[in-house]
Protein backbone atom coordinates (compact mmCIF):
# COMPACT_ATOMS: atom_id res chain seq x y z
CA UNK A 1 0.00 0.00 0.00
CA UNK A 2 1.32 3.44 -0.77
CA UNK A 3 1.12 5.47 2.29
CA UNK A 4 -1.14 8.80 2.02
CA UNK A 5 1.69 10.72 2.26
CA UNK A 6 2.87 9.27 -0.68
CA UNK A 7 -0.41 9.64 -2.67
CA UNK A 8 -0.42 13.22 -2.22
CA UNK A 9 3.19 14.03 -3.81
CA UNK A 10 2.03 11.39 -6.65
CA UNK A 11 -1.37 13.93 -7.20
CA UNK A 12 1.19 16.69 -6.83
CA UNK A 13 3.51 15.59 -9.45
CA UNK A 14 0.65 14.17 -11.64
CA UNK A 15 -0.31 18.39 -12.27
CA UNK A 16 2.94 18.66 -13.90
CA UNK A 17 1.71 16.08 -16.84
CA UNK A 18 -1.27 16.29 -19.02
CA UNK A 19 -4.40 14.13 -17.46
CA UNK A 20 -3.59 11.22 -19.99
CA UNK A 21 -0.13 10.73 -19.54
CA UNK A 22 -0.06 9.40 -15.66
CA UNK A 23 2.95 7.48 -16.69
CA UNK A 24 4.72 10.31 -16.58
CA UNK A 25 4.85 10.59 -12.85
CA UNK A 26 6.33 7.05 -12.62
CA UNK A 27 9.68 8.33 -11.90
CA UNK A 28 9.17 10.51 -9.13
CA UNK A 29 6.52 7.88 -7.68
CA UNK A 30 9.69 5.46 -7.42
CA UNK A 31 11.59 7.90 -6.13
CA UNK A 32 8.99 9.13 -2.95
CA UNK A 33 8.56 5.42 -2.16
CA UNK A 34 12.42 5.39 -1.70
CA UNK A 35 12.57 8.64 0.16
CA UNK A 36 10.08 7.21 2.89
CA UNK A 37 11.11 3.63 3.06
CA UNK A 38 15.19 3.07 1.74
CA UNK A 39 14.46 1.38 -1.04
CA UNK A 40 11.97 -0.34 -4.02
CA UNK A 41 10.30 -3.55 -3.22
CA UNK A 42 8.60 -5.52 -5.85
CA UNK A 43 5.07 -5.02 -4.11
CA UNK A 44 5.48 -1.37 -4.39
CA UNK A 45 6.24 -1.06 -8.05
CA UNK A 46 2.74 -3.23 -7.97
CA UNK A 47 1.17 -0.50 -6.26
CA UNK A 48 2.67 2.51 -8.36
CA UNK A 49 1.71 0.65 -11.44
CA UNK A 50 -2.30 0.16 -9.99
CA UNK A 51 -2.24 3.59 -9.03
CA UNK A 52 -0.90 5.23 -12.34
CA UNK A 53 -2.50 2.75 -14.65
CA UNK A 54 0.38 1.00 -16.30
CA UNK A 55 1.58 -2.20 -16.23
CA UNK A 56 3.86 -3.26 -13.45
CA UNK A 57 6.56 -4.55 -15.92
CA UNK A 58 6.91 -1.13 -17.52
CA UNK A 59 7.25 0.43 -13.80
CA UNK A 60 9.95 -2.78 -13.24
CA UNK A 61 11.62 -1.62 -16.12
CA UNK A 62 12.71 2.36 -14.79
CA UNK A 63 12.99 1.15 -11.81
CA UNK A 64 16.14 -1.34 -12.82
CA UNK A 65 16.98 1.05 -16.12
CA UNK A 66 17.49 4.37 -13.32
CA UNK A 67 20.76 3.71 -10.99
CA UNK A 68 19.55 5.59 -8.77
CA UNK A 69 16.54 3.49 -7.10
CA UNK A 70 17.94 1.55 -4.90
CA UNK A 71 16.52 -2.30 -5.48
CA UNK A 72 17.43 -3.93 -1.88
CA UNK A 73 17.94 -2.04 1.76
CA UNK A 74 20.79 0.20 1.32
CA UNK A 75 20.91 1.39 5.20
CA UNK A 76 19.64 4.24 6.72
CA UNK A 77 22.19 6.66 4.86
CA UNK A 78 22.98 5.47 1.48
CA UNK A 79 26.56 7.65 0.14
CA UNK A 80 26.92 7.19 -3.04
CA UNK A 81 30.84 7.82 -3.93
CA UNK A 82 31.60 9.11 -7.31
CA UNK A 83 34.53 7.71 -8.76
CA UNK A 84 34.28 9.21 -12.45
CA UNK A 85 37.27 10.53 -14.10
CA UNK A 86 37.13 13.74 -12.46
CA UNK A 87 36.41 12.56 -8.73
CA UNK A 88 39.15 9.67 -9.48
CA UNK A 89 41.95 12.32 -10.61
CA UNK A 90 41.16 14.37 -7.17
CA UNK A 91 41.37 11.02 -4.92
CA UNK A 92 38.22 8.87 -4.78
CA UNK A 93 40.04 5.62 -4.21
CA UNK A 94 41.02 7.31 -1.34
CA UNK A 95 37.33 8.42 -0.21
CA UNK A 96 35.99 5.04 -0.50
CA UNK A 97 39.44 3.46 1.36
CA UNK A 98 38.61 5.95 4.28
CA UNK A 99 34.47 4.78 4.27
CA UNK A 100 35.93 0.99 4.06
CA UNK A 101 38.19 1.32 6.79
CA UNK A 102 35.35 3.01 9.21
CA UNK A 103 32.37 1.33 8.39
CA UNK A 104 33.79 -1.84 7.57
CA UNK A 105 31.82 -1.94 4.29
CA UNK A 106 32.86 -2.19 0.83
CA UNK A 107 30.62 -0.60 -2.46
CA UNK A 108 27.27 -2.30 -2.42
CA UNK A 109 27.33 -3.39 1.41
CA UNK A 110 25.35 -1.99 4.56
CA UNK A 111 26.57 -1.80 8.03
CA UNK A 112 25.30 -4.61 10.23
CA UNK A 113 23.21 -1.99 12.23
CA UNK A 114 21.57 -1.18 8.86
CA UNK A 115 22.81 2.88 9.64
CA UNK A 116 25.01 3.01 6.55
CA UNK A 117 25.47 1.45 2.65
CA UNK A 118 27.76 2.62 0.25
CA UNK A 119 27.06 2.57 -3.71
CA UNK A 120 29.14 3.16 -6.56
CA UNK A 121 28.15 6.41 -8.39
CA UNK A 122 28.28 7.66 -11.86
CA UNK A 123 29.06 11.17 -12.54
CA UNK A 124 26.77 13.29 -10.48
CA UNK A 125 27.61 17.11 -12.20
CA UNK A 126 29.63 18.65 -9.85
CA UNK A 127 32.71 17.77 -10.80
CA UNK A 128 34.75 20.99 -9.74
CA UNK A 129 33.45 19.76 -5.85
CA UNK A 130 35.29 16.24 -6.43
CA UNK A 131 36.15 13.69 -4.54
CA UNK A 132 32.72 13.75 -3.33
CA UNK A 133 29.62 11.36 -2.02
CA UNK A 134 25.48 11.81 -1.41
CA UNK A 135 23.83 11.27 1.28
CA UNK A 136 20.22 9.59 0.21
CA UNK A 137 20.18 11.53 -3.37
CA UNK A 138 19.69 14.36 -1.92
CA UNK A 139 22.65 16.12 -0.31
CA UNK A 140 25.91 16.35 -2.11
CA UNK A 141 29.36 16.22 -0.02
CA UNK A 142 32.39 17.28 -2.15
CA UNK A 143 35.93 18.30 -1.82
CA UNK A 144 35.98 15.52 0.71
CA UNK A 145 38.86 14.78 2.71
CA UNK A 146 39.51 12.07 5.36
CA UNK A 147 38.62 14.75 7.80
CA UNK A 148 35.47 16.35 6.26
CA UNK A 149 34.00 12.62 6.36
CA UNK A 150 34.81 12.01 9.82
CA UNK A 151 33.15 15.06 10.44
CA UNK A 152 29.98 14.14 8.04
CA UNK A 153 29.86 10.73 9.91
CA UNK A 154 29.96 12.15 13.45
CA UNK A 155 26.81 14.18 12.40
CA UNK A 156 24.72 11.04 10.56
CA UNK A 157 25.81 9.03 14.01
CA UNK A 158 23.98 11.63 16.46
CA UNK A 159 20.77 11.22 13.66
CA UNK B 1 24.98 44.24 -17.62
CA UNK B 2 27.54 43.10 -16.29
CA UNK B 3 30.77 40.91 -17.64
CA UNK B 4 29.67 38.12 -16.35
CA UNK B 5 25.94 37.36 -18.24
CA UNK B 6 24.77 34.01 -16.61
CA UNK B 7 27.28 32.77 -14.41
CA UNK B 8 26.36 33.72 -10.91
CA UNK B 9 27.28 32.77 -7.20
CA UNK B 10 24.95 31.99 -4.13
CA UNK B 11 25.96 35.64 -2.63
CA UNK B 12 23.99 37.01 -5.78
CA UNK B 13 21.18 36.29 -4.38
CA UNK B 14 19.73 35.85 -7.90
CA UNK B 15 17.75 32.73 -7.21
CA UNK B 16 15.18 35.23 -5.50
CA UNK B 17 12.56 36.67 -8.17
CA UNK B 18 13.32 40.50 -6.56
CA UNK B 19 16.63 39.92 -6.71
CA UNK B 20 16.77 38.89 -10.31
CA UNK B 21 14.40 41.38 -11.55
CA UNK B 22 16.19 44.47 -9.62
CA UNK B 23 19.34 43.31 -11.69
CA UNK B 24 18.01 43.91 -15.01
CA UNK B 25 15.93 40.43 -14.87
CA UNK B 26 12.55 39.53 -16.97
CA UNK B 27 13.48 42.74 -19.19
CA UNK B 28 13.86 40.91 -22.54
CA UNK B 29 10.55 38.77 -21.59
CA UNK B 30 9.03 42.33 -21.57
CA UNK B 31 10.59 43.52 -24.54
CA UNK B 32 9.71 40.70 -27.11
CA UNK B 33 6.13 41.26 -25.50
CA UNK B 34 5.99 45.18 -25.61
CA UNK B 35 7.44 45.70 -28.70
CA UNK B 36 5.62 42.44 -30.21
CA UNK B 37 8.44 40.94 -31.42
CA UNK B 38 7.80 38.81 -34.25
CA UNK B 39 9.29 35.26 -34.32
CA UNK B 40 10.64 35.58 -37.33
CA UNK B 41 12.55 38.65 -35.88
CA UNK B 42 13.87 36.78 -32.60
CA UNK B 43 14.88 34.05 -34.70
CA UNK B 44 16.96 36.19 -36.59
CA UNK B 45 18.19 37.90 -33.32
CA UNK B 46 19.42 34.45 -32.37
CA UNK B 47 20.99 33.27 -35.26
CA UNK B 48 22.48 36.93 -35.72
CA UNK B 49 24.48 36.01 -32.42
CA UNK B 50 25.90 32.79 -33.51
CA UNK B 51 24.59 31.10 -30.05
CA UNK B 52 25.38 27.29 -31.04
CA UNK B 53 23.72 24.66 -28.82
CA UNK B 54 25.84 24.63 -25.68
CA UNK B 55 25.39 21.06 -24.23
CA UNK B 56 27.92 19.80 -26.26
CA UNK B 57 26.85 19.41 -29.99
CA UNK B 58 26.80 23.08 -30.92
CA UNK B 59 24.05 23.24 -33.45
CA UNK B 60 23.01 26.51 -34.21
CA UNK B 61 20.27 27.22 -31.63
CA UNK B 62 18.42 29.80 -34.15
CA UNK B 63 18.42 26.87 -37.05
CA UNK B 64 16.72 24.51 -34.22
CA UNK B 65 14.04 27.08 -33.63
CA UNK B 66 13.20 27.72 -37.08
CA UNK B 67 12.26 23.66 -37.59
CA UNK B 68 9.52 23.88 -35.64
CA UNK B 69 6.34 23.85 -37.71
CA UNK B 70 4.31 27.13 -37.76
CA UNK B 71 0.56 28.08 -38.05
CA UNK B 72 0.18 24.44 -36.25
CA UNK B 73 -3.10 24.51 -34.28
CA UNK B 74 -1.90 21.47 -31.81
CA UNK B 75 -0.02 21.44 -28.86
CA UNK B 76 3.70 21.90 -28.80
CA UNK B 77 6.20 21.50 -26.25
CA UNK B 78 9.73 23.12 -25.12
CA UNK B 79 11.90 21.09 -23.23
CA UNK B 80 15.33 22.07 -21.22
CA UNK B 81 17.82 19.50 -21.08
CA UNK B 82 19.54 19.98 -17.55
CA UNK B 83 20.35 16.75 -17.59
CA UNK B 84 24.31 17.28 -16.81
CA UNK B 85 26.06 13.94 -17.06
CA UNK B 86 28.91 13.84 -19.08
CA UNK B 87 31.98 13.95 -16.29
CA UNK B 88 33.59 17.03 -15.95
CA UNK B 89 30.28 19.14 -17.09
CA UNK B 90 28.89 21.04 -14.07
CA UNK B 91 27.85 24.12 -15.19
CA UNK B 92 24.23 23.76 -15.67
CA UNK B 93 24.37 23.25 -12.06
CA UNK B 94 25.60 26.77 -11.18
CA UNK B 95 22.52 27.87 -13.66
CA UNK B 96 20.20 26.53 -12.00
CA UNK B 97 21.17 26.94 -8.35
CA UNK B 98 22.25 30.55 -8.50
CA UNK B 99 20.26 31.74 -11.68
CA UNK B 100 17.26 29.87 -12.23
CA UNK B 101 15.28 33.11 -13.41
CA UNK B 102 17.42 33.43 -16.26
CA UNK B 103 16.54 30.23 -18.07
CA UNK B 104 12.98 29.92 -16.87
CA UNK B 105 13.22 34.08 -18.48
CA UNK B 106 14.89 32.55 -21.84
CA UNK B 107 12.46 29.49 -22.11
CA UNK B 108 9.62 31.95 -21.73
CA UNK B 109 10.59 33.89 -25.09
CA UNK B 110 11.83 31.06 -26.98
CA UNK B 111 8.15 29.39 -25.92
CA UNK B 112 7.01 32.91 -27.43
CA UNK B 113 8.80 32.47 -30.13
CA UNK B 114 7.76 28.91 -30.97
CA UNK B 115 3.77 29.34 -29.75
CA UNK B 116 4.45 26.73 -26.93
CA UNK B 117 2.28 26.75 -24.07
CA UNK B 118 4.04 24.43 -21.86
CA UNK B 119 7.55 23.34 -21.02
CA UNK B 120 9.39 20.30 -18.87
CA UNK B 121 12.82 21.40 -17.27
CA UNK B 122 14.58 17.72 -17.27
CA UNK B 123 16.82 17.94 -14.20
CA UNK B 124 19.99 15.57 -13.78
CA UNK B 125 18.82 13.36 -10.36
CA UNK B 126 22.30 13.61 -8.73
CA UNK B 127 21.80 17.37 -8.01
CA UNK B 128 18.69 17.61 -6.02
CA UNK B 129 19.31 20.70 -4.30
CA UNK B 130 19.74 22.50 -7.76
CA UNK B 131 15.96 20.73 -8.34
CA UNK B 132 14.45 22.75 -5.56
CA UNK B 133 16.19 25.73 -6.05
CA UNK B 134 13.97 25.46 -9.61
CA UNK B 135 10.82 24.31 -8.27
CA UNK B 136 11.04 27.23 -6.18
CA UNK B 137 11.91 29.75 -8.68
CA UNK B 138 9.00 28.03 -10.98
CA UNK B 139 6.52 28.74 -8.07
CA UNK B 140 8.03 32.30 -7.48
CA UNK B 141 7.30 33.37 -11.22
CA UNK B 142 4.13 31.91 -11.90
CA UNK B 143 3.05 33.92 -8.78
CA UNK B 144 4.61 36.92 -10.26
CA UNK B 145 2.71 36.17 -13.46
CA UNK B 146 6.01 35.45 -14.99
CA UNK B 147 4.79 32.43 -16.17
CA UNK B 148 1.32 31.16 -16.18
CA UNK B 149 -1.99 32.42 -18.18
CA UNK B 150 -1.86 36.55 -19.39
CA UNK B 151 1.95 36.71 -18.84
CA UNK B 152 2.83 40.02 -17.76
CA UNK B 153 -0.93 40.74 -18.56
CA UNK B 154 -0.45 39.89 -22.39
CA UNK B 155 -2.14 37.71 -24.54
CA UNK B 156 0.64 34.83 -24.13
CA UNK B 157 0.58 31.82 -22.36
CA UNK B 158 3.66 29.38 -20.68
CA UNK B 159 4.19 27.03 -17.60
CA UNK B 160 7.21 25.48 -16.97
CA UNK B 161 7.57 22.50 -15.06
CA UNK B 162 11.12 19.87 -13.83
CA UNK B 163 11.19 16.79 -13.86
CA UNK B 164 13.71 14.84 -12.17
CA UNK B 165 15.92 12.24 -13.93
CA UNK B 166 17.37 9.52 -11.54
CA UNK B 167 21.07 8.34 -13.10
CA UNK B 168 21.07 7.63 -16.33
CA UNK B 169 23.53 9.00 -18.82
CA UNK B 170 22.10 8.15 -21.79
CA UNK B 171 18.60 10.71 -20.51
CA UNK B 172 21.23 13.84 -21.77
CA UNK B 173 20.49 12.22 -25.51
CA UNK B 174 17.39 14.56 -26.51
CA UNK B 175 15.22 11.52 -27.21
CA UNK B 176 16.08 9.44 -24.41
CA UNK B 177 15.45 12.13 -22.24
CA UNK B 178 11.50 12.82 -24.30
CA UNK B 179 11.47 8.86 -23.50
CA UNK B 180 12.16 9.42 -20.07
CA UNK B 181 9.58 12.55 -19.07
CA UNK B 182 7.16 9.89 -20.76
CA UNK B 183 8.02 7.59 -17.72
CA UNK B 184 9.80 5.28 -19.63
CA UNK B 185 13.22 3.83 -19.70
CA UNK B 186 15.48 6.49 -21.39
CA UNK B 187 16.56 4.39 -25.04
CA UNK B 188 17.56 6.97 -27.43
CA UNK B 189 14.71 6.83 -30.51
CA UNK B 190 15.78 6.50 -34.13
CA UNK B 191 15.67 9.81 -36.07
CA UNK B 192 14.08 10.61 -38.28
CA UNK B 193 11.84 11.79 -37.26
CA UNK B 194 13.34 14.50 -35.32
CA UNK B 195 11.75 16.16 -32.02
CA UNK B 196 10.49 19.32 -34.39
CA UNK B 197 7.79 16.80 -35.93
CA UNK B 198 7.45 13.96 -33.20
CA UNK B 199 8.43 14.74 -30.02
CA UNK B 200 7.43 14.70 -26.18
CA UNK B 201 4.21 12.73 -26.63
CA UNK B 202 4.62 12.71 -30.22
CA UNK B 203 3.84 16.40 -30.42
CA UNK B 204 6.58 18.55 -31.95
CA UNK B 205 9.28 19.54 -29.72
CA UNK B 206 12.35 22.10 -29.20
CA UNK B 207 15.31 21.18 -26.63
CA UNK B 208 18.27 23.21 -25.70
CA UNK B 209 20.38 22.91 -23.18
CA UNK B 210 20.03 24.96 -19.69
CA UNK B 211 22.81 27.31 -20.94
CA UNK B 212 21.42 27.90 -24.78
CA UNK B 213 18.54 29.00 -23.18
CA UNK B 214 19.93 30.96 -20.38
CA UNK B 215 22.11 32.99 -22.66
CA UNK B 216 18.72 34.20 -24.84
CA UNK B 217 17.73 37.17 -22.62
CA UNK B 218 21.14 38.97 -22.97
CA UNK B 219 20.82 38.55 -26.85
CA UNK B 220 17.38 39.76 -26.90
CA UNK B 221 18.20 42.65 -24.65
CA UNK B 222 21.94 43.26 -26.28
CA UNK B 223 21.47 42.35 -29.86
CA UNK B 224 22.81 39.72 -31.23
CA UNK B 225 25.60 41.06 -33.01
CA UNK B 226 26.65 42.20 -29.51
CA UNK B 227 26.32 38.49 -28.09
CA UNK B 228 28.39 37.67 -31.03
CA UNK B 229 31.02 39.85 -30.73
CA UNK B 230 31.80 39.05 -27.35
CA UNK B 231 33.34 35.46 -28.93
CA UNK B 232 34.87 34.90 -32.03
CA UNK B 233 34.16 34.09 -36.06
CA UNK B 234 31.71 30.89 -35.79
CA UNK B 235 32.02 30.42 -32.20
CA UNK B 236 29.79 33.87 -31.00
CA UNK B 237 29.28 34.59 -27.50
CA UNK B 238 30.31 33.88 -24.01
CA UNK B 239 30.57 30.18 -22.80
CA UNK B 240 30.57 28.43 -19.08
CA UNK B 241 33.75 26.22 -18.61
CA UNK B 242 34.01 23.96 -15.84
CA UNK B 243 37.38 23.33 -15.20
CA UNK B 244 38.08 19.83 -12.57
CA UNK B 245 40.46 17.11 -11.97
CA UNK B 246 44.05 18.25 -11.20
CA UNK B 247 44.08 22.14 -10.72
CA UNK B 248 44.46 24.28 -7.40
CA UNK B 249 41.24 26.12 -7.92
CA UNK B 250 38.43 24.28 -9.96
CA UNK B 251 35.35 26.03 -10.88
CA UNK B 252 33.32 27.30 -13.65
CA UNK B 253 33.92 30.52 -15.66
CA UNK B 254 32.29 32.22 -18.06
CA UNK B 255 34.62 33.26 -20.65
CA UNK B 256 34.13 34.99 -24.46
CA UNK B 257 34.65 32.09 -26.90
CA UNK B 258 38.26 31.77 -27.74
CA UNK B 259 39.48 32.45 -25.04
CA UNK B 260 43.36 30.84 -25.01
CA UNK B 261 43.24 27.37 -22.67
CA UNK B 262 46.48 28.64 -20.97
CA UNK B 263 44.24 31.41 -19.55
CA UNK B 264 41.46 29.34 -18.31
CA UNK B 265 44.16 27.22 -16.62
CA UNK B 266 45.67 30.46 -14.98
CA UNK B 267 42.30 31.41 -13.65
CA UNK B 268 42.24 28.02 -11.88
CA UNK B 269 45.11 28.30 -10.36
CA UNK B 270 47.46 26.32 -12.55
CA UNK B 271 48.25 22.78 -12.35
CA UNK B 272 47.85 21.47 -8.55
CA UNK B 273 50.76 21.42 -6.36
CA UNK B 274 53.44 22.97 -9.01
CA UNK B 275 53.14 19.78 -11.34
CA UNK B 276 53.77 19.48 -14.81
CA UNK B 277 50.87 19.68 -17.37
CA UNK B 278 50.00 16.28 -19.04
CA UNK B 279 46.96 16.50 -20.87
CA UNK B 280 43.64 17.68 -21.17
CA UNK B 281 39.89 16.77 -22.18
CA UNK B 282 38.92 19.76 -23.23
CA UNK B 283 35.18 19.22 -23.65
CA UNK B 284 33.43 16.41 -21.60
CA UNK B 285 34.73 12.79 -21.14
CA UNK B 286 33.61 12.12 -25.09
CA UNK B 287 35.89 14.20 -26.84
CA UNK B 288 39.23 13.17 -27.32
CA UNK B 289 42.15 14.10 -25.27
CA UNK B 290 44.82 15.96 -25.91
CA UNK B 291 48.37 16.46 -24.53
CA UNK B 292 49.76 19.40 -22.85
CA UNK B 293 51.92 20.62 -25.72
CA UNK B 294 48.98 21.06 -28.04
CA UNK B 295 46.59 22.58 -25.24
CA UNK B 296 48.74 24.84 -24.33
CA UNK B 297 48.50 26.75 -27.82
CA UNK B 298 44.91 25.97 -28.17
CA UNK B 299 41.75 28.44 -27.68
CA UNK B 300 39.09 27.47 -26.46
CA UNK B 301 36.30 27.75 -29.84
CA UNK B 302 34.72 25.05 -31.89
CA UNK B 303 37.22 25.36 -34.76
CA UNK B 304 40.37 25.88 -32.96
CA UNK B 305 39.41 22.73 -30.74
CA UNK B 306 38.52 20.37 -33.98
CA UNK B 307 41.73 21.76 -35.58
CA UNK B 308 43.87 21.04 -32.93
CA UNK B 309 42.18 17.05 -33.27
CA UNK B 310 39.35 17.12 -30.43
CA UNK B 311 36.21 19.47 -29.44
CA UNK B 312 34.52 22.14 -27.53
CA UNK B 313 31.82 19.92 -26.57
CA UNK B 314 30.22 21.30 -23.42
CA UNK B 315 33.32 23.53 -22.39
CA UNK B 316 34.14 20.96 -19.44
CA UNK B 317 37.57 20.73 -19.16
CA UNK B 318 39.08 17.72 -17.10
CA UNK B 319 43.01 18.43 -16.47
CA UNK B 320 45.78 15.60 -15.76
CA UNK B 321 48.78 16.22 -14.26
CA UNK B 322 52.34 13.97 -14.87
CA UNK B 323 51.15 11.56 -12.03
CA UNK B 324 47.84 10.75 -14.17
CA UNK B 325 48.36 6.94 -15.62
CA UNK B 326 46.54 7.11 -18.64
CA UNK B 327 45.50 3.42 -18.65
CA UNK B 328 44.19 3.81 -15.58
CA UNK B 329 41.72 7.18 -16.70
CA UNK B 330 40.78 5.65 -19.85
CA UNK B 331 39.79 2.44 -17.37
CA UNK B 332 37.56 4.16 -16.10
CA UNK B 333 36.33 6.12 -19.04
CA UNK B 334 35.24 3.28 -20.49
CA UNK B 335 33.78 1.14 -17.50
CA UNK B 336 31.52 4.30 -17.39
CA UNK B 337 29.94 4.11 -21.45
CA UNK B 338 29.55 0.54 -20.67
CA UNK B 339 27.77 1.23 -17.33
CA UNK B 340 25.82 3.74 -19.77
CA UNK B 341 24.91 1.94 -22.16
CA UNK B 342 21.03 1.86 -22.97
CA UNK B 343 21.40 -1.46 -24.16
CA UNK B 344 19.28 -1.07 -27.65
CA UNK B 345 21.95 -1.63 -30.22
CA UNK B 346 24.22 -4.23 -30.59
CA UNK B 347 27.22 -2.39 -31.56
CA UNK B 348 27.35 -0.03 -28.53
CA UNK B 349 25.83 -2.63 -26.00
CA UNK B 350 28.27 -5.37 -26.51
CA UNK B 351 31.47 -2.95 -27.77
CA UNK B 352 31.65 -1.25 -24.96
CA UNK B 353 31.77 -4.06 -22.38
CA UNK B 354 34.49 -5.72 -24.79
CA UNK B 355 36.19 -1.97 -24.58
CA UNK B 356 36.28 -1.73 -21.04
CA UNK B 357 37.69 -5.20 -20.44
CA UNK B 358 40.75 -5.28 -22.75
CA UNK B 359 41.23 -1.54 -21.50
CA UNK B 360 41.26 -2.94 -17.73
CA UNK B 361 43.35 -6.35 -18.70
CA UNK B 362 45.74 -3.94 -19.67
CA UNK B 363 45.70 -1.62 -16.56
CA UNK B 364 45.64 -5.08 -14.50
CA UNK B 365 49.04 -6.40 -16.55
CA UNK B 366 47.16 -9.01 -18.66
CA UNK B 367 47.15 -6.94 -21.83
CA UNK B 368 48.25 -8.62 -24.78
CA UNK B 369 50.32 -6.75 -27.82
CA UNK B 370 47.52 -7.05 -30.25
CA UNK B 371 44.69 -5.33 -27.91
CA UNK B 372 45.56 -2.17 -28.64
CA UNK B 373 45.05 -2.71 -32.52
CA UNK B 374 41.87 -4.91 -31.50
CA UNK B 375 40.77 -1.61 -29.19
CA UNK B 376 40.77 0.61 -32.38
CA UNK B 377 38.67 -2.30 -34.64
CA UNK B 378 36.51 -2.08 -31.78
CA UNK B 379 36.04 1.56 -31.69
CA UNK B 380 35.75 1.45 -36.08
CA UNK B 381 32.87 -0.77 -35.17
CA UNK B 382 30.74 1.29 -32.66
CA UNK B 383 30.96 4.51 -33.80
CA UNK B 384 28.60 6.09 -36.29
CA UNK B 385 26.66 2.11 -36.16
CA UNK B 386 24.31 2.87 -33.40
CA UNK B 387 20.97 5.26 -33.22
CA UNK B 388 22.82 7.78 -31.01
CA UNK B 389 25.77 9.17 -29.95
CA UNK B 390 26.67 7.23 -26.64
CA UNK B 391 28.91 4.91 -29.18
CA UNK B 392 30.85 7.43 -30.66
CA UNK B 393 31.28 8.68 -27.24
CA UNK B 394 32.55 5.41 -25.97
CA UNK B 395 35.03 5.41 -29.19
CA UNK B 396 36.33 9.02 -29.01
CA UNK B 397 38.25 8.40 -25.90
CA UNK B 398 39.69 5.37 -26.52
CA UNK B 399 41.26 6.58 -29.93
CA UNK B 400 42.12 9.76 -28.84
CA UNK B 401 44.37 7.96 -25.92
CA UNK B 402 46.00 5.51 -28.69
CA UNK B 403 46.59 8.60 -30.86
CA UNK B 404 48.51 10.26 -27.94
CA UNK B 405 49.81 8.18 -25.30
CA UNK B 406 50.26 4.59 -27.48
CA UNK B 407 53.35 4.32 -26.21
CA UNK B 408 52.21 4.58 -22.09
CA UNK B 409 50.14 1.40 -23.69
CA UNK B 410 52.63 -0.77 -24.58
CA UNK B 411 54.72 -0.10 -22.02
CA UNK B 412 51.34 -1.40 -20.00
CA UNK B 413 51.13 -4.55 -21.97
CA UNK B 414 55.49 -4.92 -21.93
CA UNK B 415 55.97 -4.51 -18.25
CA UNK B 416 52.82 -5.07 -16.73
CA UNK B 417 53.07 -1.80 -14.64
CA UNK B 418 52.64 1.74 -14.85
CA UNK B 419 54.79 4.41 -16.41
CA UNK B 420 54.49 7.09 -14.08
Amino acid sequence: MLSQQIITLIDKELKKYPADQRQSAVMAALRFVQDEKGWIAPDDMSDIAEYLGMPQMAVFEVATFYHMYNLKPMGQYTLTVCTNLSCQLCGSGDTLEHLHKRLGIGLGEVTANGKYGIREGECMGACVDAPMFSINNKQLCGRLTNEKIDQILAELDKQ
Amino acid sequence: MSAQIILATAADGLAKLDNYVKAGGYQALRKVLTEKMSADAIIAEVKASGLRGRGGAGFPTGLKWSFMPKNYDGVKYLVCNSDEGEPGTCKDRDILRYNPHVLIEGMAIAAYTMSVKAGYNYIHGEIFEAYEVMEAACEEARKAGYLGKNILGFDFEFDLHNHMGYGAYVCGEETALLESIEGKKGQPRFKPPFPASFGLYGKPTTINNTETFASIPYIICEGGQKFAELGVPNSGGIKLFSISGHVNNPGNFELPMGTPFKKLLELAGGVRNGHKLKAVIPGGSSMPVLPAEIMMDVNLDYDSLQKAGSYLGSGAVIVMDETTCMVKALERLSYFYFEESCGQCTPCREGTGWLYRIIHRIEHGEGKPEDLDLLLSLCDNIAGRTVCALGDAAAWPVQGMLKHFRKEFEYHIEHKRCLV
